[in-house]
């Protein structure tokens, strides 16, 4: 067993593992942390895979956005478990359908040679130089930047929708305006008047 | 003599590799105490006091003594705490802080990981430190621990996409993602910097990185006179003295990086420098300008934090979404455009 399989067992342990926790940790901020734990490992396995750039970006986008404001969400939820698990038996149709497709794609794949997949050949290792990251900005942008930019723009959209479904402005809440708050001068608010400094006469015992 | 099975190549690797981590992490370790100590001197002379000034000379082994007593002290766990989480919070915080340095060049040569994605990597790694908050506050099972954790949550993925924009505009500047490339781009003098061209991404970058290590006046995790100390109020001991220790660590990290993206990392200021007989080995390309550029980034941390008032959180908020991130898209649109035209090596 060389260096890289004992690397690969190793991430491979730990993701199955991290991913049957999802599943069945009944406290959902355990489960949540678990994800993270297999978006982590699983980025480990794609950088043996040679995709750097994937591997990172998994972990920027994934690992450092995404699951912080999954968590942000769920800590705050009070998430009654019980409740969540009632349905369990009227999904397993669904859910055993599924896992059922997901079974098949994997036999596929990890019995490719009986479907002809070994046509492909192994891709040539790359040399330590190789940079990930510009061949797959090359090819984003060249060949595939029509399917980019409409992946880009469908997101765009999305970000509008999810805006404007739930921007509402609530009447009896009140609101700051920086702007204004920026904009106002001293003498807006403050004037200085001069005093003149005198006594009252008979003033000077009521202070003892 | 080499016995079936035990690859001795491999294990000289191994330890060769844990000797530059050691080597990397003591200094680092120290540094971080000793700015402690620095912040303490700095604030108290802005503030018109002495600092501290009572253990060793002019309160040089303050650090240490600081240490020590947090060693001693009981780390006490919450009886509501989820206990394996209490514990794993303050792992997740030192842990990214230190982890990021490993492909952070301090010369053209010293470096302990030269790898071409290193911007990517220091972004990754550095966006993971905001679990070791999350998890504690959620952890501590504490109101004011759990306030804590979700401002920060909320503040850091807000500023890390400010962040994120200004190392764009210093990737497209230095057309790579090596660190050691980035400050080669900027070799030739001080006016080669990117601090010029790329100066309102700096400024963005600077201010940025204050939110992300959740620095005064930034510090709404914590805000003692708000929520009592935010995320590690139920912390003790040595506990707390981690997150502490991943507070300065990532502090360190950022005036380096800024050093290195922006204030041309090791290169001298001035070329003639290195010509200098006899002096330039010293006054030349090396780590003393790595050392002189992070201290002055780390100086300007602490001043930050002596003069102004804490943000307020909606302040924030708006600073980060409505002010920096148009900001540096305007910038990067700019620096974008402006390569195209004749002026384009200005901004290379």
């Amino acid at each position: 067993m060389t260096y890289t399989t004992a690397i690969f067992y190793f991430f491979a342990a730990i993701l199955v593992f991290a991913g049957l926790r999802v599943i069945t940790a009944r406290n959902p901020v355990h489960a949540a942390l678990y994800l993270v734990l297999a978006f982590f490992t699983a980025a480990g396995l794609w950088m043996l895979l040679e995709a750097e750039f994937l591997a990172i970006v998994l972990v920027l986008v994934y690992v450092g956005a995404v699951m912080v404001l999954f968590l942000f969400v769920v800590m705050m939820l009070d998430i009654n478990l019980d409740r969540l698990r009632e349905g369990f038996w009227t999904y397993l149709p669904l859910a055993g359908f599924v896992s059922v497709l997901l079974v098949i794609e994997m036999a596929l794949i990890l019995g490719g040679r009986h479907f002809g997949l070994d046509v492909m050949g192994v891709p040539d290792p790359h040399p330590a130089d190789y940079s990930n990251t510009k061949e797959l900005g090359r090819l984003l942008y060249t060949d595939y930047v029509y399917a980019f930019e409409l992946a880009a723009v469908i997101l765009l959209v999305a970000i509008v929708a999810a805006i404007a479904l739930t921007l509402r402005r609530r009447k009896d809440s009140k609101y700051l305006d920086p702007a204004e708050q920026v904009k106002v001068k001293r003498n807006d608010r403050l004037r200085i008047i001069k005093m003149p400094a005198v006594k009252k006469p008979g003033a000077g015992e009521e202070g003892a | 003599m080499h016995s079936a099975g035990v690859d001795w190549t491999a294990i000289q690797t191994v330890v060769w590799t844990l000797l530059k981590i050691m080597a990397l992490v003591v200094p680092l370790m120290l540094g971080v105490a000793y700015l402690t100590y620095a912040e303490r001197k700095v604030i108290g002379w802005m503030q018109v006091r002495i600092g501290p000034n009572r253990v060793g000379f002019q309160g040089l082994l303050q650090p240490i003594a600081d240490a020590v007593k947090l060693l001693m002290k009981e780390i006490i766990i919450p009886s509501g705490a989820s206990k394996g989480l209490f514990i794993l919070g303050p792992i997740l915080a030192i842990a990214p802080a230190l982890a990021a340095w490993a492909v952070i060049p301090f010369t053209g040569s010293l470096v302990l990981a030269d790898i071409n994605a290193g911007l990517l990597y220091v972004m990754a790694i550095t966006s993971m430190g905001v679990y070791g908050v999350i998890i504690a506050g959620w952890a501590s099972n504490s109101k004011y621990a759990f306030l804590g954790a979700m401002r920060s949550a909320a503040q850091i993925v807000s500023y890390e996409i400010a962040m994120g924009f200004a190392l764009v505009g210093v990737l497209m500047a230095a057309q790579s993602l090596n660190l050691t490339d980035i400050v080669q781009g900027q070799s030739g003098g001080l006016h080669q910097w990117y601090l010029w061209p790329l100066f309102p991404l700096f400024i963005v970058y600077l201010i940025s990185g204050v939110a992300e290590t959740n620095r005064a006046p930034f510090d709404v995790a914590e805000g003692e006179s708000e929520i009592v100390a935010g995320f590690h109020v139920e912390y003790s001991g040595m506990a707390f003295a981690v997150f502490f220790l991943a507070e300065y660590a990532n502090m360190i990290l950022i005036a380096a990086l800024t050093t290195l993206m922006f204030l041309g990392g090791w290169l001298a200021p001035l070329p003639f420098l290195n010509d200098i007989p006899g002096l330039g080995w010293l006054l030349g390309d090396g780590i003393l300008w790595w050392l002189l550029k992070t201290a002055f980034v780390l100086f300007l941390f602490l001043w930050f934090r002596a003069t102004f008032p804490r943000y307020r959180y909606d302040q924030i908020m708006r600073l980060g979404w409505k002010v920096f991130i148009p900001i540096t898209i305007v910038w990067i649109v700019v620096v974008g455009g402006m390569m195209q035209t004749p002026y384009g090596h200005l901004f290379h």
